[in-house]
């Protein structure tokens, strides 16, 4: 689409910009990355009461145009930058009432960049009721620009903005708020002469940032330093007497537009809630309820649509074997793509959910109080009191946990969380736990109440979560600081989730989710089709030849042959040369060439472990159908031994190498996604699968 | 008399800051010398503490509170 006008909205974190960027675009929105760097940007499209279209581009929620973390960089680049395509015509500056002062801040030095700016004033429900008084009109005057009255939530003073947006062409330029140039004169001068620039505060703003521009070629960038050097400038003096100014200039203003009650209520309100909420013992339990009640909703609520869409995809590949004509065609569609995509949408409805409670607590404000709780307990193992939720939601799966790291802004700590989460025992790994657990751990009940097997399995889930926290401390000496660690973080106040935006929080990551990581899944299961349909040469003729012999047709039924021929075949395939391939590799470990195939194949998804198992295992009736398998597998012997296949020490091998191997090809997406580089992912990859080889061993070593 | 110092409910003025670096970022949330900061409270392991200023609730590392010295 074409749009007439480009609008940007700018503001503090908790102003109700999100809000605000649904509400003027509707489902009319997608999410791109700025160019050249890895920050998400949303953009969408909105309709103005002229007729005219202006494309709106959300910016990272940032309280200055000092940027903290990397996010907040592109609004300065963004907003300066001539040549960027995202430049907007406009700023809308989204402000909250109840909360003037610091808000302002970032108001006045948008302004002094002499862009057209509109105040949306926001939260004026909240001011009301907090008896907040706001003279919109002085305020308006004092300020030069057109400020709009609003209750986001509400819809209230919607149409008003819009119509703003579509005035503001008519209106004139605001004017300066603080006096830029005595803060560096001759620097200042100087910069905006040889730089071309006519906005002093640009000028200014360029010496304070000139290392982190793109748009600056690198000889501007070392003149400005140079010139820096000879006006003897320091950054954050300059940075301090700037903000000082600026503060003076919003008290000013303040004394005059508004009337501020001695304690505003909603502050109070809030506070009574977090006496409880953030209480020594009462802070902790509750807490803990909410992580089990997430945990449990999202098996619970999940397993129903999740049914419903394998059920769905069984149906579709019935549907698709009675319309398509057997071949290799037909297999690949449906043992390949349709397959691969089962394993990923499987996962929508677990996604939904996990998004669903995170975008609750952040819009509640919650989650910034379990920061505030969790804080000093994460940062003794590198870790950051925002990497709480991502690992506790790691036990439903790691994909919308890393994901839901975007919330740390620490780099570092963000790196660590999304390294270690998929260690944390996933519901994937479960169906392999529990076929393995059956095999060679008895059900019996120990000190009456418990089973056995349950045990093994807690241990398990809870030997994950030690291990993801022991390799974030290793990680934490590893990893190289490149920002100084900050906790200067707001406390919003309490308030009711915005449902709207939970909903589309959901869309947006399952719709994100289904695209990124379904493209390499499918990928993934396309090639892992063709490496177990075929072979070198004429094998699989040759197998078909020597069991179509009558004598064989008569004493074994259809069935029984196929899946003879099937298990043949697969022996013979590229993934059983390879499972041959890598038995020396694997043998220390206690596995034959056919749990190599398994290995293999389910380098893509942990649960093709139990399916490969079926077909290699030639089982009878289902391959679903997990108890059969158990007894094949129980009856395995190895060749040259005799002895059971699956023993003791084999089977918890097994386990401790699912536990550690990043066998995930949608984690291994997610985390490409999310870092925007194969670095990482392959750190991971690598980290993880050598942990998983190392544990594994020294395993069945022991147990042997 | 710094603000890691201060207990709960106790308020105090700013004064300056001993850390040039972690200033720049306080007075950007609005903690600037001359404002009145109330410690509102305390994690529950100790740190970090959350403090009423400008109007709305900060929460702070307290070695970034005891960079804040007051009146």
């Amino acid at each position: 689409m074409k749009a007439d006008i480009r609008v940007a909205l700018a503001g503090n974190p908790n102003t109700g910009k999100s809000s605000l960027f649904n509400v003027l675009t509707g489902l009319n929105q997608k999410i791109g990355n700025f160019p050249g760097v890895t920050v998400d940007k949303k953009t969408g499209y909105m309709q103005l009461p002229d007729g005219r279209h202006a494309e709106v581009v959300d910016l990272p929620g940032t309280y200055s145009l000092y940027p903290k973390s990397k996010d907040e960089s592109i609004v300065f680049s963004v907003l300066a930058d001539k040549a960027d395509t995202a430049r907007p015509d406009l700023v809308v500056v989204v402000l909250d009432a109840t909360n003037l002062k610091r808000n302002l801040l970032l108001y006045t030095q948008i302004a002094d960049l002499k862009i057209p700016v509109i105040v949306a004033l926001n939260m004026m429900d909240l001011a009301r009721s907090s008896a907040i008084k706001i003279d919109i009109d002085l305020f308006s005057k004092k300020l030069g620009v057109p400020v709009v009255p609003m209750a986001i939530r509400k819809g209230e003073g919607v149409t008003q903005l819009k119509q703003a947006i579509a005035h503001a062409n008519k209106v004139a330029l605001q004017p300066d708020t603080i006096d830029v140039n005595v803060l560096a004169p001759e620097l200042i001068g100087q910069i905006s002469e040889e730089l071309q620039v006519d906005n002093p505060y640009f000028a200014l703003q360029l010496a304070h940032q000139h290392e982190h521009l793109r748009f600056l070629s690198s000889e501007q960038s070392d003149r400005i330093e140079s010139l820096e050097q000879k006006h003897a400038f320091h950054s954050q003096k300059a940075q301090a007497a700037e903000t000082v100014a600026r503060y003076n200039f919003i008290n000013d203003l303040l004394y005059d537009a508004v009337k501020t009650p001695e304690a505003a209520q909603h502050e109070s309100f809030s506070n009574r809630i977090d006496h409880i909420l953030t209480h020594k013992v009462w802070g902790f339990v509750i807490f803990m309820g909410i992580l089990l009640f997430i945990f449990q909703s999202i098996f619970a609520w999940s397993s129903y649509p999740m049914d419903l869409i394998e059920a769905s995809f069984v149906w579709a590949e019935d549907a698709l074997r009675n319309v398509l004509p057997e071949g290799p065609l037909a297999s690949l569609l449906i043992d390949g793509v349709l397959a691969g995509l089962s394993g990923v949408l499987v996962f929508i409805p677990q996604i939904a959910i996990l998004f669903a409670f995170i975008s609750i607590l952040e819009d509640t404000g919650y989650m910034s109080r379990v920061t505030f709780m969790m804080d000093k307990l994460m940062r003794k193992v590198g870790l950051s009191g925002k990497s709480v939720v991502p690992l506790i939601g790691g036990f439903a799966c790691a994909v919308p946990s890393i994901m839901g790291t975007r919330t740390i802004e620490n780099w570092k700590d963000r790196m660590i969380t999304i390294m270690v989460t998929p260690l944390v025992a996933c519901s994937a790994r479960l169906p392999v736990y529990t076929l393995l657990i059956a095999l060679v751990v008895p059900d019996q009940r120990v000190w009456g109440i418990f089973n056995m097997q349950g045990l093994v399995l807690t241990a398990i889930y809870v030997f994950s979560l030690v291990s993801a926290i022991i390799v974030a401390f290793v990680l934490k000496f590893i990893l190289k600081v490149r920002e100084r660690g900050y906790f200067i973080m707001e406390l919003p106040v309490y308030r009711m989730p915005r449902w709207k935006n939970v909903l589309f929080a959901m869309y947006d990551r399952s719709k994100a989710f289904v695209i990124q990581a379904g493209k390499v899944i499918i990928a993934v299961s396309i090639v892992l089709w063709v490496l177990a349909s075929y072979g070198p040469g004429d094998r699989f003729e040759r197998i078909d030849q020597k069991y179509r012999v009558t004598e064989r047709i008569k004493t074994n039924s259809p069935e029984e042959l196929n899946r003879i021929i099937a298990s043949e075949k697969l022996e013979n395939s590229y993934a059983g040369m390879l499972g041959h391939a890598i038995e020396p590799v694997i043998k220390p470990l206690g596995y034959d060439w056919k749990i190599g195939i398994a290995i293999i194949t389910s380098f893509a998804a942990r649960e093709v472990f139990v399916g490969t198992m079926a077909t290699i295992y030639s089982v009878e009736g289902d391959t679903d159908d997990i108890q059969s398998v158990q007894q094949k597998m129980a009856n395995a012997r190895n060749p040259e031994t005799g002895l059971p296949v699956f023993t003791l020490a084999t089977a918890f091998s097994l386990m401790m190498f699912y536990a550690f191997a990043m066998q995930c090809a949608s984690t291994v997406a997610v985390v490409y996604r999310e870092t925007k580089s194969w670095k990482w992912p392959a750190i991971q990859f690598a980290y993880m699968t050598a942990l998983a080889y190392g544990v594994a061993f020294i395993t069945y070593q022991l147990l042997k | 008399m710094d603000l890691s110092q201060l207990e709960v409910g106790q308020t105090g003025v700013v004064k300056e800051f001993t850390d040039l670096e972690m200033s720049v970022k306080l007075m950007e949330m609005g903690c600037l010398p001359g404002e009145t900061v109330k410690v509102t409270r305390v994690a529950p392991l100790g740190d970090p503490i959350a403090i009423s200023v400008s109007g709305y609730q900060l929460s702070l590392r307290k070695f970034e509170a005891s960079t804040i010295i007051l009146q």
